[in-house]
């Protein structure tokens, strides 16, 4: 049973929203193989449904803490692809002057704060971005994003147990791909039903399909309401899978073939664009209008790293410290 | 001027920072009801509520983080570790959230978060609570490092940390909390950019700082006996280090020992030791010497914890061994 449809033009955005992701990764996959982008990539590609879905139903001045796998989060959180991509060549019209990459996305003012590449590593700060606005009075939403690994961390369960005592406005939401990298939650996990490991934090918790963007933004849009409100923390485990390797370097020897398979068969755009062909919304037409403008976006973005600039290296020591005035 | 403790003037800080700006709390394991491990909040609770005196789980990585967090969003926490053995326990956010992200973010973000932390032996804590570990933490970019060592440090570094846009982390040493003495009624902010000649001489420059700076201005007046004036330098910044105080002492005395309670090895007393070398080797008279903490686990028995750390003798002397 599905959720209903939102009105046209929200349900048309949330799949402009999708491709946005899926075309920007799948181009930065190709200039990775081109080696114009190093380090670490990692791929959203078949997740996005739950970034679209969550970011839907958040205000310009909520806060996102993700994890390296951030770059679409970072993309609807206001980001701009441009400054994405500039971050990933290492230019310093980067988001993050360059000194960041492709897993330290940072941007103030979108209130997105990272990119943190340590797993479980951005919880407790979110739980501290989350408790600054109680203080400060401000009914505004941290969401931070994690993958089912970070549960096995110390982290999760002291942020979750603090975030629960103290009442902070925070949605934690688990991006439930299967695999720690390369290891299946069930040999990850004593206990796999992860909604269990919040609700024993008394922090009220429910799973939806991650698949569905429809639903994601359905249980979001109601978890964000409650922390808004100032009922204390939520959690939501979107159950999702990731169509690429883990990184660039996954040979991807821990799953086989037919499972990827199967789980791209019923893949988060496909899935909502079926939808609103069956609406009578979508036609071929009006689908390769919004990839016209995705397409646009990520040209215009890789125009823009390319044309991006190195930092001087005399600049090297640069923000580690606040230059005082003296 | 007044007389109180070293205690005392870490609480009249914190009760001074809380007063003037809302935006300041303190948070950490016992802070409130109990007082604090060390009593330095004892009466804040009271004084200003559980919103501002925040007693955490035990959590070391969640409270740390959430600290971080909170000065990220524009709070000005000050976060209490019990221990700097504990703060093992939240180094990853210190070192890889508070130390790196305004460098990762391109320098669009600031963490004014102050970290509070006691260390040092010398109370039969054994090995799990009385390590000297904030040589380590100096290694770090992207933090400071205080050590204050003096009733007036210790009234007078916290507001200036707060000040800072960047995380500072303020260790006291453990011995210290009951140092009693005068302070000036009127005492407030100091610098944290600069060490301090604690007491002047011609013959031989002790570098030092925390706990160790008593010992080792007793092994002066010790010296001084013996018609040796020993000039001693309290580093109190352990990062960034002031070179030019040290060098400009190395260059009237000639001679430098080095007093540190952190373990010799890869450890702050090395550091100086090699800045020394590189800025002032020739004018050197004798080879810079070190009495650091023996390398072993802090021992309980108190005559094994006692031979394990920098003592009054071993800096006698290592300074008489200097003289020749």
């Amino acid at each position: 049973m599905s959720d209903p449809l939102p009105e046209r033009e929200h349900a048309l955005d949330l799949l402009h929203q999708m491709l946005r992701i899926r075309r920007f990764e799948e181009k930065a996959a190709e200039l990775y193989t081109q080696e114009r982008i190093r380090g670490f990539l990692h791929l959203y590609i078949g997740e996005e449904a739950v970034a679209a879905g969550v970011m839907a139903t958040l205000r310009p001045d909520d806060a996102v803490v993700g994890t390296y796998r951030e770059h679409g989060h970072a993309l609807l959180k206001g980001v701009s692809a441009a400054s994405i991509m500039a971050e990933m060549f290492g230019k310093q019209e980067g988001c993050s002057r360059g000194r960041g990459g492709s897993m330290h996305l940072f941007d103030a003012k979108a209130r997105f704060y990272g990119g943190n590449a340590i797993v479980g590593g951005g919880l407790p700060l979110a739980v501290g971005l989350a408790l600054a606005d109680q203080r400060a009075g401000l009914s505004r939403v941290t969401v931070c994003f994690f993958g089912e690994g970070a549960m096995a961390e110390g982290e999760f369960h002291e942020s979750m147990n603090l975030a629960a005592l103290w009442r902070v406005p925070v949605l934690f939401v688990c991006e439930n791909n299967r695999y720690a990298m390369g290891t299946a939650l069930e040999r990850s996990e004593s206990e796999t039903d992860l909604v269990r490991h919040a609700e024993s934090y008394r922090v009220p918790a429910r799973a939806v399909d991650g698949m569905d963007v429809v639903a994601v933004e359905a249980a979001a849009r109601e978890a964000v309401e409650h922390v808004r409100a100032g009922e204390g923390p939520r959690f939501l485990e979107a159950q999702t899978y990731r169509f690429r390797a883990h990184s660039m370097f996954d040979a991807q020897l821990y799953r086989d073939k037919h499972e990827v398979e199967q789980w791209r068969g019923r893949g988060p755009i496909v899935r909502l664009q079926t939808r609103l062909r069956e609406a009578g919304w979508l036609d071929d037409d009006a689908l390769e209008a919004i990839e016209a403008r995705v397409r646009q976006e990520v040209a215009d973005a890789v125009a823009f790293a390319e044309a991006g600039t190195w930092e001087p290296v005399e600049e090297l020591l640069r923000d580690v410290y606040t230059e005082v005035p003296r | 001027m007044s007389r109180t403790t070293y205690r005392e003037a870490v609480r009249a800080a914190i009760r001074e920072a809380m007063q003037g700006d809302p935006r300041v709390f303190l948070m950490g394991e016992d802070v409130g009801a109990y007082g604090g491990c060390y009593a330095v909040s004892m009466g804040l609770l009271d004084e200003f509520g559980a919103d501002r005196v925040r007693d955490t789980p035990l959590s070391e990585s969640a409270f740390v983080g959430a600290g971080i967090g909170a000065a990220m969003g524009g709070q000005r926490p000050i976060v209490e570790i019990m221990t700097c053995n504990f703060s093992l326990l939240a180094l990853d956010q210190i070192m890889n959230n508070a130390a790196t992200i305004r460098h990762m973010s391109g320098g669009q973000l600031s963490i004014p978060v102050v970290i509070r932390m006691a260390t040092g032996a010398g109370r039969q804590l054994a090995a799990q609570h009385s390590h000297s570990l904030e040589g380590w933490y100096a290694h770090i970019p992207g933090i400071k490092v205080l050590a204050p060592a003096t009733l007036e440090d210790a009234r007078g570094m916290l507001p200036t940390a707060l000040e800072d846009p960047d995380p500072v982390l303020i260790f006291e040493h453990a011995g210290l909390y009951n140092l009693a003495g005068e302070l000036a009624d009127d005492a407030g902010a100091v610098p944290i950019d600069r060490a301090a000649v604690r007491r002047a001489g011609d013959r031989v420059t002790l570098v030092t700082y925390g706990g160790s700076l008593h010992k080792t201005l007793e092994a002066a007046e010790r010296l001084a006996g013996e018609g040796v004036e020993a000039e001693v330098i309290d580093l109190r910044t352990l990062r960034p280090l002031d070179d030019a105080t040290i060098m400009a002492s190395v260059r009237k005395t000639h001679r430098a020992v080095i007093v540190d309670e952190g373990w010799r090895s890869g450890s702050l007393a090395a550091e100086i030791v090699a800045r020394i070398m590189e800025q002032a080797l020739y004018e050197l008279d004798a080879p810079v010497a070190r009495v650091c903490s023996a390398e072993v686990p802090i021992p309980y028995a108190k005559h094994l914890e006692h031979a394990a750390l920098p003592q009054v003798e071993g800096i006698v002397a290592a300074v008489r061994a200097q003289l020749g």
